[in-house]
């Protein structure tokens, strides 16, 4: 033992070197540069274009020493310390060129300290103090006289190129860190400046808004918009999807001034996205809900909410409106038995929140009735992940992805819906360490970088995965080791992918045999595989099936348990993962023990002193269902808003107004809160306790940043009064007790306390509080023991083209905004960077339908219709439409198919049978059989109107003029779209 | 086919040429011969000999560095030297064809000179010419010789032999060869490429690249475009045995756009070597591997610097990185990477073939071989030249150069491009080899080489060469992007006769800061120009500051012009030249130059007939002319 614990310190030490700066003899791992020697000295050496996270550059040449044996006045940021070196930093010639350097930019700086949002922030000014520059040593030179023009095209930051360096850190943290490259270095000489292409405005760059320039900026040159200084910064976690970045909130009195990533970070390492770092002043947005309401008599639940809203609504006390609550909860229970009484709980909501929502509905009002939004995201995961592996969830870290030779992407737009996961693909892509498969049936950029796109047909997954591994078996690439060793049910589904030759699968995906072929092998074949993927692959009717497809490929090729190999289903909300873990779901209690379990729930009957259900409750999907047949009576929704995010609204809408009672709980009149009969207003983020569990399964501390406004308060104290009212005592006097409850009754969570969490949180499972957390799941076994491989046949989505809805609708997000758009749309720079909504069309549809870019459509699918500008791309396929589902002017979810999977009840949002039709075109044809008919089908309309010969001869022509005296006067695009119809026709 | 078979036929075309029964006639083709009119020269040779009905073989060739000379022709008749004519005119050509092809009258009194076996009377030999007689030729060994487009014709000359025999011994043995001849690259830096190879050789990596720079960027300077152009295989070859040498199986030749010409013969050169398994999979049957890419630049001068070219070649902006690491290190896609020059490696081809003892024989002690030169400037004969390290800057500028235009005195010589250094008078008897010009403050540089007469300003001068090196630097490095642009405003404020006295002292003191603080030999360099005409030249600096005097006569704010009432006779030919009616007196009058609107262009000056001489040009001292225009008689 002795020997082998010397030889490591021998290692180390042969890994150390020593040199001297300024005298002092400095230790230092080898590959540390001299600059970073220097500082672990507590060596000062003044440098602009260095940063801990960027490439060494060696430009702003404040960082010059000098080196005995070397010539000249190497850059310390760049040059490798080496034993036995002697570096001297203070030396007359090195302060000489920094003076030099220092004078330089003061003589082509423009802009007055006093009046520079940067002043005494600005690291100029502290070298220049440093240095000790006097205004005689710039007097001598030439002053630079030639000003460039502001450029304040983008709603986040400005750049004013006048004050710039051209340290590059902008530039290098664009493409190293954001992997983006929207800016770069342009021209030449005195007139290099940093540019985006074709040196536009900002704003109509490439730009991706993360503002990681802004950050790193040195001078006043990038400077955020709102610039205000904090007096204090809070530690908290982004409120936005489910990457889990660490952020620091900055606080003046009681508002959100500034936002900055946690560069100690393990997640984020400091980088944010748009949202992350421009996202927050939804916080303070006027349309907060400060006050209790309650729905005015005589008010029906049918009318329009628009601006009316305060005359609907009366404000009440806490008292009235919780008693208003209880009271009709207690009486439906009492009218319907507690399975009339559904709940929604939050993904929104911290862990113990959502703990004590389900602890609500299931111990209070006696019902399994409880859900929440993870039945539209992931249920399928849950569903089928268990079924192979024994646990739900993703079986990695996000920091695996880094360490992957191939990452397998399928139906997730990462880069816009989990921008920080995004980037770490793009970075990996570039710098040539992961090769890529993405298959989507859209263009996304994750595509353009792949070594393979494979575009398949929307709901065609399983189809796809078939034939991969058929082509894995066949050419013997599959890991017989692992599947012998560590699965069951291999027979079977060697069996059944027999039959998907990629032959087959071209037919039914549309991608070519080759493709799949060659995705096949680059899978197969590499050491470390991973394979992320989103909603693409969880909502569809087949999306318990996708998601098993993706566990076979997994196991089939031994790409599990190890770091860079795994599952990850990317969750989309803060805390969709902790909402699950927590048993927000109907059929599990906290940490996945199922209600059917009896042991299980004597436990908890134990622990919770009441009796339990043993059948699951109904899902989301099937609460709104039975809403409608008048089984559930009332619903206690919280922090969630159906209207916008369940398929078929227009249904979903009906069945919420028939509710005899409902209670919304949120920070917004959501489009749901306005149904409500009562809406209480609870706390955001930033303005509580708690913990919230990342996709990766971290938990991590959230930290109370400011108060909420009036008489708003947290979820978990809202939860609790109502108990109380309702006769059970919730008598938690802080979060931290919930989580002491909820850790000891939850297994995966045991050594969840808070104390543990403060720094970077924990991964469970944690069962204890010497675990150190499970970075990587399935280890040396699955969950279940054995994984297991299930065989899956391919079935065609719900609903398919057909000659009245001809296009394909597919759903998403973007970037800029989030879900419903509840937050991210009272967000200025979110806002003022993407105000509306648009249905992407490609070339070929449009150019069929004669619509133009940026006409506005009608688009309708068999349950409903909706109005949007179009946006012509072939980012979409021919046949395929897309729309994110955030714009509540053009609410997507009007379209979509309501049609579940059968097992996990989740439903199929990814594809809808719409068509799209010029909106003017559309209004005219209501009010007019005729012109409907005839811009359908001209010549059938011709033959089925009695027609005289002269009308027949206008039809024929195009002749507007005569058409618009029958038919009446026509919009101007309209006459155009018909006369370019009419021309189209053969007659 | 081996190697042996391929030289065979490549001699025997050779020979049916050498002996044919027919006259050969070389006509220059290069860049130089095009812009000097070769192709309207080549045509009218190719109607003159059809409307003769003469059967000629015509061989395109490149510069044989008489650029002075050109169009310039070459023509063997069977059994006679070959004689050169230069300066050619389609109408010249056309009486050359009926004289001496037709009538068998060589015309010495247009010939320039001759070569080969015998001798014709009136002609000299044109390696006995000053020009040529001082000078080696070891890069430039095929150029002018044979057709560039024909590789037979290089494997004929001996081309390839050497990489065959390279191919056949370890990697280590061309390093070795290469190191004992002292060859120092010839791109300007000047570092010995045996050495460079052996770290690249040395340094782990499976995959390794080589790059050849033939980003000649400097203004003025051709020396590698006319080798591409006029024997690219002499480079590729050299560059083939380098990537033996290192380990590389993958090259690049990174190559400006602005040489079409090159970059066809290099294309053409690079089709013709898969022909004959010069590239490829298994090179000459030896295993060894090589593909090679041309990359084309898109013209920014700084891409001439190894990183600042890698980061190009991998598709990024071209500016320089730190070193280390050192591009032997890691390189092009973090590889190691060797980079040598178009002028290296066509030594290293000539190197390998005939010896490193033969190369070592030419040049002095630390500076061996030979270097090209583009002289230029105000020399009588301009053009490409090849001489051994070591000749004296005089040999050259007047020998091989032929002494200053127009009977001027020679003033300096800037050498080593842009960024090289201003040399006066007392350094002519200096040899040229990179030590002694670096003592000097100056380079070799690639191999620029500008002479100036007594006409030229040295602070406009130094102002011109930096306002080149400014508007090129990448901006990277504050001292480069931000000091040379101080520098450029200080001397634009001196030669307008806005200088202060401090300003020579923040001259060199930002002269030297730009010098230590850039990262690379770009801004390293920069104030060359500045520096040496500030050590050199310093009294022309004082008379521009403090006496508003520019000694050169050249500075337009400091000189102005004025008429001589004592030689004037009021012709009225200044007058109506004068572009902006500066010029006043009518017929019989004395005319008076307006101070105020004079534009300072020197179109009186150069108008006034030389047997008046009456417009003087001064600088430095008030007008002493009339106010305004009176009549001659009024004369006294």
């Amino acid at each position: 033992m002795t020997t082998t614990s010397s030889t490591v310190a021998e290692e180390r030490k042969l890994d150390m070197i020593t040199l001297t700066i300024d005298g002092k003899k400095v230790e230092v791992p080898k590959g540390t540069t001299v600059l970073e020697a220097a500082q672990s000295a507590g060596v000062y050496i003044p440098a602009l274009c260095h940063d801990p996270n960027l490439k060494p550059y060696g430009a702003c040449r404040f960082c010059v020493v000098e080196i005995e044996g070397m010539r000249g006045l190497p850059t310390s940021c760049t040059i490798p310390a080496t034993d036995g070196m002697v570096v001297h930093t203070e030396t007359p010639m090195v302060n000489q060129s920094r003076r030099i350097t220092m004078e330089l930019i003061m003589a082509n700086h423009h802009g007055d300290c006093l009046t520079c949002a940067k002043n005494q922030q600005c690291e100029i000014q502290t070298i220049a103090r440093y240095l000790g520059i006097e205004q005689e040593h710039f007097d001598r030179l030439r002053k630079c006289k030639e000003l460039l023009p502001i450029d304040d095209s983008h709603p986040a930051f400005t750049r004013d190129l006048n004050k710039c360096i051209l340290c590059a850190k902008c530039v290098r943290a664009c493409h190293e860190i954001a992997g983006v490259g929207a800016i770069d270095l342009a021209f030449r000489g005195n007139s290099a400046k940093v540019s985006t292409f074709g040196d536009k405005p900002m704003i109509k760059s490439i730009c991706e808004s993360c503002g990681e320039c802004v950050e790193l900026c040195p001078t006043g040159a990038l400077m955020p918009v709102s610039a205000k200084q904090p007096t204090q910064e809070v530690k908290t976690i982004c409120p936005y999807c489910g990457v889990g970045c660490s952020i620091y909130l900055g606080i003046r009195g009681n508002e959100i001034v500034s936002v900055r990533g946690d560069k100690e970070s393990p997640v984020n390492k400091g980088g944010l996205c748009v949202k992350g770092r421009f996202g927050f002043d939804f916080v303070n947005h006027p349309d907060r809900l400060t006050k209790p309401l309650i729905r005015k008599k005589g008010w029906s639940k049918n009318v329009e909410v628009d601006g009316n809203f305060k005359d609907i609504f009366r404000e009440a006390s806490w008292d009235e409106a919780l008693d208003l609550v209880a009271d009709n909860l207690a009486r439906i229970r009492a009218e319907h038995g507690p399975d009339s009484i559904g709940v929604l709980s939050s993904a929104k909501f911290t862990n113990e929140e959502n703990y004590l929502v389900q602890k609500l509905a299931r111990a209070v009002l006696g019902t399994n009735n409880v859900d929440h939004c993870a039945r539209l995201c992931h249920a399928s995961t849950v569903v089928a992940a268990q079924a192979a592996f024994g646990d739900g969830a993703m079986s990695n870290s996000i920091a695996d992805f880094a360490k992957s030779e191939v990452l397998f992407v399928i139906g997730s737009n990462t880069t816009e819906c989990h921008p920080i996961i995004g980037r770490i693909i793009r970075q990996g892509v570039k710098s040539k360490n992961i090769k890529l498969i993405v298959a989507d049936p859209r263009s996304i950029q994750l595509a353009k970088l792949a070594t393979v796109h494979l575009r398949h047909k929307p709901g065609t997954d399983v189809a796809l995965l078939n034939a991969m591994m058929h082509v894995i078996l066949e050419e013997g690439l599959h890991d017989r080791k692992f599947i012998e060793e560590r699965t069951e049910g291999f027979n079977e589904l060697a069996e059944t992918i027999k039959r998907y030759t990629p032959e087959m699968a071209q037919e039914i995906t549309g991608v070519s045999k080759a493709h799949i072929v060659r995705a096949a092998r680059l899978f197969a074949s590499a050491e470390r595989a991973a394979i992320l993927y989103g909603m693409g692959i969880t909502q569809h009717t087949t999306g318990t099936d996708n998601v098993k497809s993706l566990a076979n490929l997994l196991m089939l090729t031994g790409n599990i348990g190890r770091e860079g190999t795994g599952f990850s289903p990317l969750r989309g909300q803060n805390n969709v993962q902790g909402a699950c873990d927590m048993g927000a779901l109907p059929n599990v209690f906290p940490g996945y023990q199922q209600v059917v379990n009896q042991e299980a729930r004597e436990k908890f009957e134990k622990a919770w002193n009441c009796t339990l259900k043993d059948k699951p409750g109904l899902p989301v999907t099937e609460m709104i269902e039975a809403a409608s047949q008048g089984k559930i009576r009332a619903m206690y929704v919280v922090g969630e808003n159906p209207i916008m995010s369940e398929p078929y609204t227009v249904h979903t809408k009906r069945a919420m107004q028939q509710l005899d009672f409902l209670v919304v709980q949120d920070i917004f009149p959501t489009e749901t809160a306005v149904l409500a009969d009562v809406i209480l207003p609870a706390a955001v983020f930033a303005e509580k306790d708690g913990t919230y569990t990342s996709t990766e399964r971290r938990v991590q501390k959230l930290n109370k940043a400011v108060e909420p406004p009036g008489e708003a308060k947290p979820d978990w104290q809202i939860i609790s009064l109502l108990a109380n009212k309702l006769g059970y005592p919730f008598t938690y006097q802080s979060t931290a007790e919930i989580n002491e409850e909820m850790t000891s009754l939850t297994p995966i969570y045991g050594g969840m306390q808070y104390d543990r969490l403060e720094d970077y949180g924990l991964q469970w499972p944690c069962v204890d509080r010497t675990d150190p957390g499970t970075p990587t799941l399935h280890q040396d076994k699955f969950t279940r023991g054995l994984g297991k491989f299930h065989a899956v046949e391919y079935k065609p989505p719900a609903e398919s083209v057909s000659t009245d809805y001809p296009l394909i609708l597919t759903t998403g997000r973007v970037l800029e905004h989030w879900h419903t758009g509840s937050m991210s749309r009272r967000t200025r720079v979110l806002h003022d960077l993407y105000p509306n909504g648009a249905v992407d069309i490609h070339p070929d549809d449009a150019l069929k339908l004669g619509i133009m870019d940026g006409d506005l459509v009608t688009i309708a699918s068999e349950r409903g219709k909706i109005e949007a500008p179009v946006n012509i791309t072939d980012k979409t396929s021919p046949g395929l439409a897309f729309m994110a589902f955030h714009w509540k002017e053009s609410p997507a979810n009007a379209l979509t198919n309501s049609a579940l999977d059968p097992v996990a009840k989740i439903p199929e949002f990814k594809v809808s049978a719409v068509k799209a039709v010029l909106t003017v075109l559309d209004r005219a044809a209501q009010d007019n059989a005729f012109l409907a008919r005839l811009a359908e089908n001209p010549a059938e309309a011709l033959k089925e109107y009695d027609l005289t010969t002269e009308e027949k001869v206008a039809i024929a022509s195009g002749d507007i003029r005569k058409i618009e005296s029958w038919v009446g006067k026509l919009d101007e695009r309209l006459k155009k779209w018909l006369i370019a119809r009419l021309q189209q026709e053969k007659w | 086919m081996n190697f042996e078979e391929i030289k065979k036929q490549a001699m025997s075309q050779w020979e049916a040429i050498q002996n044919s029964s027919k006259p050969r006639i070389l006509i220059g083709t290069g860049t130089c011969g095009i812009a000097a009119g070769a192709e309207d020269v080549l045509n009218t040779l190719g109607e003159e000999l059809n409307k003769n009905s003469i059967q000629a073989d015509i061989i395109q060739v490149g510069c044989i560095g008489l650029c002075y000379a050109e169009p310039l022709i070459e023509i063997v008749k069977p059994g006679m030297p070959g004689v050169f004519y230069g300066n050619l005119t389609p109408e010249l050509m056309a009486e050359i064809v009926r004289d001496y092809l037709v009538a068998d009258n060589p015309r010495p009194d247009l010939a320039l000179g001759t070569r080969g076996e015998g001798t014709i009377d009136g002609i000299p030999h044109l390696f006995d010419l000053p020009v040529l007689k001082p000078q080696v030729r070891i890069a430039m060994r095929n150029c002018g010789n044979i057709d560039p487009m024909d590789i037979h014709h290089y494997i004929a000359n001996g081309g390839y032999e050497g990489l065959s025999q390279v191919l056949k011994k370890k990697p280590q043995a061309a390093i070795d060869e290469v190191k004992k001849s002292g060859l120092r690259g010839r791109g300007g830096a000047g570092f010995p490429t045996g050495v460079k190879w052996q770290f690249c050789h040395d340094s782990p990596g499976t995959q390794k690249y080589i790059i050849c720079n033939a980003d000649e960027g400097d203004p003025g300077a051709f020396m590698d475009r006319a080798v591409l152009e006029g024997d690219p295989h002499s480079v590729l070859e050299g560059m083939l045995i380098g990537a033996y040498a290192i380990g590389a199986s993958e090259g690049y030749i990174y190559i400006r756009a602005e040489y079409p010409l090159a970059i066809e013969r290099l294309k053409i050169a690079l089709e013709q070597m898969e022909k004959y398994g010069l590239l490829g999979e298994n090179i000459l049957g030896s295993g060894f591997k090589f593909r090679l890419h041309i990359k084309e630049g898109a013209g920014a001068f700084v891409c001439g610097e190894e990183t600042a070219m890698m980061a190009s070649i991998e598709g990024n902006r071209g500016m320089p990185r730190s070193r280390p690491p050192f591009p032997a290190q890691s390189g092009l896609w973090g590889m190691p990477t060797n980079i040598n020059n178009v002028e290296t490696l066509a030594n290293v081809s000539a190197i390998i073939q005939k010896g490193a003892n033969w190369y070592a024989s030419y040049g002095t002690e630390k500076s061996k071989g030979t270097k090209t030169f583009s002289l230029v400037g105000k020399v009588m004969r301009t053009g490409l030249i090849e001489v051994p390290m070591g000749i004296t800057l005089r040999e050259i500028i007047y020998g091989i150069g032929g002494g200053i235009q127009g009977g001027k005195k020679f003033k300096a010589v800037q050498t080593g491009g842009p960024s090289g250094g201003c040399l006066p008078a007392s350094f002519l008897d200096s040899p040229v080899d990179y030590e002694t010009l670096e003592s000097a403050g100056s380079i070799v540089g690639s191999g620029g080489m500008v002479v100036i007469d007594e006409d030229t300003c040295m602070v406009d001068m130094a102002r011109y060469f930096l306002s080149f090196t400014q508007l090129e630097s990448c901006g990277k490095c504050i001292q480069c992007r931000w000091g040379t642009k101080q520098m450029l405003d200080i001397l634009e404020d001196i030669i307008s006769g806005h200088g202060r006295e401090e300003d020579i002292e923040l001259l060199v003191e930002l002269g030297e800061a730009v010098k230590s603080g850039s990262l690379c030999a770009l801004g390293g360099t920069a104030p060359n120009p500045v520096l040496t005409t500030i050590r050199y030249f310093r009294d022309e600096y004082n008379a521009h500051i403090s006496e508003k005097r520019c000694p050169a006569l050249s500075c337009k704010a400091l000189v102005s012009y004025y008429i001589n009432s004592e030689k004037c006779v009021g012709c009225g030919i200044c007058a109506r030249a004068c572009p902006t009616e500066a010029i006043e007196g009518g017929k019989r009058m004395l005319h008076v130059i307006d101070q105020d609107k004079c534009i300072k262009c020197g179109t009186c000056l150069d108008v006034c007939p030389t047997k008046f001489s009456a417009v003087t040009k001064i600088s430095g001292q008030p007008v002493t002319a009339l106010a305004e225009s009176i009549p001659i008689d009024s004369k006294a």
